[in-house]
């Protein structure tokens, strides 16, 4: 009878304690192990700091050779001062991994292509291998690959980028099971040693994320359905209104690099129609971008330059960027820098700034290549068959058999799409891709100098050598030097080369080599004082290159609006402007809608909400009303006037751009799209201002009875955990703004470091970012600044010596760093 | 009287396993506790229950009351228990009370008990 009980309890035991220790499928996710999750000694709660958890600390490490005190600061914002560079750099790596080791690893991961690896297929209701075979196709490690060897080829680089592996592996190394962070807990998987090829990947996703963004798909498919004239009105190269970055009627010097459009574009280019099928293509946020300005000292109330930054990026816990200060007998730099990256990145040393804006051009293209056979051994190219070689990409999947990816490299590069990628069932045709991405380059170089220049030429040098993705760098001195440089290896383009897909099977379409840097649009203290960008075009269409890319043109009027008009400019004044929700595209608009709408054909109810969009101060604070009403509105028209011609073609096309619309109104009341085609009558513009403003009304209305017609509510902004947990997220801030607006913060995406530096011979630099030091959400610090960062306030940014910051008493902690 | 030496015993000995070996071997003590202190099946369960049931609640409360509740909060949201972090330390307590209360009722069934004498 007892043996009964015994096995009965036994085998009970051990199916609890299984159970207990099995993630256990839960909707469309895992469990993490219950019984390990839990446990006081093992699971989550040793990820719960202490809030007044001692950071204190002495450190024997190998692969130092010096020694390395930090001072943290109340904000946990660690200050490093190293005896030699190397010993910096390890520490850095070591404190990335220290603060921020998940989301280092995660990030990777989704470069490279690994996310099923810890995800299994699907979960959550995403498909990670469809998430990861796009990485895989599109070349990521391949381009990270070919960038590590130029890297290590470099022995500045390759010793700063060893020492910073090394001290992120110090720190794994060391890490105890129960102390690893608490997602992998949640996801039951384990960390892996740190390598300069994640390094490398970890800027290639940089890379992807601002120079990702591609309409040649979509491009291509419009030609099927508009001429040539209608593609040039609804995707214009440039706009009336532009204010580019260097001033309109500066005068270009000759190119060097001489564009030959091919003789045959016109027949088997732009006036070709092809089919491009809906390819699964993962874009980057459309609202990526930045702004940046300098402002000379003959401007400024101390006379010194000041200089600022906010660059637009996906609103994330842990935040993208950690910010330190690190200093060494050779240079001394603050500001923020990428966990998985050494170096800091936008920031200030004491004797300049810098800061950066995506250039937006076009670097990504794709061209149609011609196989012999469906084995994809041979593929055309000027008359003859070349050899293709192949590229495995094989991804494990938790749970699953690993599936491989068999890429076809061509001399233009891998082919992205064929008939077994994206879906086996389309028309089969193949297109190889060009992206300045898989160019061997060594941005980290660029960092590496900037954090080390003394004045112009140290910067000019710096940035050079920078290829992808092309940023507008800005920079001031203390001298009182301000520049501007869009710099990136950009291709030598004819008008319009790459904005659709490419014939693949000569070399006529091809890049025909690189803009060289000093002939890329630079500005170097002009007379007016300033300098600025927010992703406009860098220049009119005089430069002799053709931009490309996807301009926004409102951010950067509203600056030079500002920054022209304004003297005597303090640092408090950067901050207003930094944080402005002055709405100009509403300004321009405005009018326009007004003068179209016939008010005498509304209802009392929706002249109430016109009302309010009359007296709207055009301003897009959290608790105005207006911004709603003319977001909602301005959404209706562009519906209205484009919808029915784009309902065509059932293939993916690219939605115009605000400014295209608008400027179309201004212009012309006759707007050629206006014309609803599926009717016999022919609309008006003011026909449709009326009918757009009637629906409007009704979604409206709906949002006022949800108490959620103020700007704030309605658009709702959030800073999300990489893994969209709500739990880990920051949800519902009261933070105005928008896109088109400086204060750029949308629902998920917006300012992700908002930096002022004013150079005087004390340095005065302020800082905010969405976040907080630690990426532990059991950390006081996880999310410290996020509501200081909604309240538009910043933080007095702590640049001192090693003495000084022996003595400050806002230095909390201090870590000490020996050799072992 | 035997009953808190096996509560005693059995906690001890979880705590400092659990310091070496994954967090399962709280039914390898409480197995061996149980096997050390016979008792009634009922009487072991409950020693090994309460054992880790206070154990785990203490330590728990210790580390959440240093931390203001801050993660405690969130993992309850994630779990999903309202965010209630009394709920989240109370599960966290049951479990492990459960895993070594069964461990030790196993334990008590075991026919041979040739170690019960070693204590008396």
């Amino acid at each position: 009878m007892r043996i009964v009980a015994f096995v009965i309890s036994g085998v009970l035991t051990i199916v609890l304690i299984w159970f207990l220790n099995t993630p256990l499928q839960v909707g469309k996710s895992k469990t993490p192990c219950l019984g390990a999750f839990v446990s006081p000694q093992h699971g989550f709660w040793q990820n719960a700091e202490p809030v007044d958890e001692d950071f204190n600390g002495t450190l024997k490490l190998p692969g130092m050779s010096g020694k390395v005190d930090v001072y943290l600061d109340e904000r946990l914002v660690p200050h490093i001062y190293a005896e030699n560079e190397n010993d910096a750099y390890y520490v850095q790596g070591y404190l990335h991994a220290k603060f921020r080791l998940w989301q280092m690893e995660f990030q990777t991961h989704a470069a490279a292509g690994r996310l099923s690896e810890i995800m299994g297929e699907t979960s959550g209701g995403s498909n990670f291998l469809k998430i990861d075979k796009f990485f895989r196709r599109l070349g990521m490690v391949y381009a990270a690959e070919q960038s590590l060897k130029k890297l290590e080829g470099d022995p500045v680089t390759k010793n700063e980028a060893d020492a910073y592996t090394a001290g992120v592996n110090a720190y794994i190394s060391a890490l105890k099971p129960n102390r690893i962070p608490v997602e992998y807990k949640l996801l039951n998987y384990k960390p892996e040693k740190w390598t300069n090829l994640k390094t490398q990947l970890f800027l290639k996703y940089m890379s992807f994320d601002l120079t990702g963004r591609d309409y040649d798909f979509e491009m291509t498919n419009a030609k099927n359905i508009f001429s040539a004239a209608e593609i040039e009105m609804l995707y214009p190269t440039t706009q009336d209104s532009l204010q580019p970055i260097v001033p309109k009627g500066t005068i270009f010097q000759q190119p060097s690099v001489v564009t030959n459009r091919p003789a045959e574009a016109d027949s088997v280019y732009f006036h070709s129609t092809d089919t491009a099928r809906a390819a699964l293509i993962i874009k980057p946020h459309k609202n990526n971008g930045s702004n940046n300005w300098v402002v000379a000292g003959s401007k400024t109330k101390s006379g010194a330059p000041i200089l600022c930054n906010d660059p637009h990026l996906g609103l994330n816990l842990p935040s993208l960027w950690y910010e330190m200060q690190i200093s060494t007998p050779t240079f001394n730099a603050y500001g923020v820098s990428f966990p998985g990256a050494p170096s800091i990145i936008i920031g200030f040393n004491d004797s300049c700034a810098w800061g950066v804006t995506n250039a937006e051009r076009d670097v990504k293209d794709y061209y149609q290549i011609t196989f012999r056979d469906t084995s994809y051994q041979e593929y055309l190219f000027d008359g003859k068959w070349l050899k293709t070689t192949f590229r495995d990409e094989t991804i494990r999947i938790k749970g699953g058999p690993d599936v491989t990816e068999h890429i076809p490299m061509t001399v233009f590069g891998p082919v992205m799409f064929d008939k077994s990628y994206p879906d086996p069932s389309e028309d089969g045709k193949s297109y190889a891709l060009r992206w300045k991405a898989h160019d061997a380059s060594n941005e980290l170089l660029t960092f590496n100098r900037l954090n080390h220049a003394r004045n112009y030429v140290d910067y000019i040098r710096a940035i050079a050598t920078f290829q992808t993705p092309g940023q507008n760098f800005i920079f001031a001195s203390k001298r009182g030097d301000i520049a501007i440089r869009q710099q990136g290896q950009f291709p030598a383009k004819w008008r319009r080369q790459g904005d659709f897909l490419m014939p693949g099977t000569d070399s006529s379409f091809m890049w025909k080599g690189f803009i060289p840097s000093r002939e890329n649009p630079t500005l170097f203290n002009p007379a007016r004082g300033y300098i600025s960008s927010a992703n406009q075009l860098a220049t009119d269409e005089t430069y002799p290159y053709y931009l490309g890319g996807r301009p926004e043109i409102f951010r950067g009027i509203t600056i030079s609006r500002n920054l022209n008009a304004m003297s005597g400019i303090t640092v408090e004044d950067m901050q207003r402007l930094q944080t402005d929700n002055y709405n100009v595209f509403a300004e321009m608009a405005r009018p326009a809608l007004l003068r179209y709408l016939d008010q005498a054909k509304l209802t009392p109810d929706e002249l109430n909400y016109l009302r309010k969009f009359k007296a709207w101060n055009l301003r897009s604070d959290p608790n105005q009303e207006g911004p709603t009403i003319f977001k909602v509105w301005w959404d209706n028209l562009s519906q209205a006037v484009f919808s029915d011609e784009f309902a065509r073609t059932t293939l993916p096309l690219r939605w115009p751009d605000e400014s295209t619309l608008l400027e179309g109104l201004l212009r012309d009341s006759a707007y050629k799209f206006a014309d609803n085609i599926n009717t016999p009558i022919v609309e008006t513009i003011p026909d449709l201002v009326l009918t757009a403003f009637k629906s409007a009304y009704k979604e409206l209305r709906v949002a006022n009875n949800e108490r959620r017609l103020a700007w704030g509510k309605f658009k709702d902004t959030g800073v999300r955990h990489l893994l969209k947990l709500p739990a880990f997220s920051r949800l519902h801030l009261p933070i105005g703004g928008g896109a088109n607006i400086i204060n750029a913060t949308s629902g998920d995406h917006g300012p992700s470091w908002r930096m002022i530096v004013q150079l005087t011979k004390e340095t005065e630099a302020y800082g905010v970012y969405p976040g907080g030091q630690s990426g532990n959400a059991g950390s006081k610090y996880y999310d410290t600044f996020v509501d200081t960062w909604a309240d538009g306030k910043y933080y007095r940014l702590l640049f001192l010596t090693a003495g000084e910051a022996a003595g400050n008493d806002k230095m909390k902690w201090k870590l000490t760093f020996t050799k072992a | 009287m035997k009953f808190f030496v096996a509560v005693a015993l059995t906690a001890l000995l979880s705590f400092a396993s659990a310091l070496f070996f994954p967090w399962w071997i709280i039914g390898v003590a409480a197995f061996l506790v149980a096997l050390v202190i016979p008792q009634k099946a009922l009487a072991a369960f409950l020693a090994a229950f309460v054992a880790l049931f206070i154990l785990w609640v203490v330590q728990s409360l210790l580390i959440d009351s240093k931390n203001d509740h801050l993660l405690s909060s969130k993992v309850a949201a994630l779990l999903p228990l309202g965010g209630s972090y009394v709920a989240l330390v109370l599960v966290s307590g049951f479990i492990g009370g459960l895993v070594a209360g069964m461990s030790a009722l196993t334990a008590s069934f075991l026919p041979s008990r040739r170690t019960s004498t070693t204590l008396k």
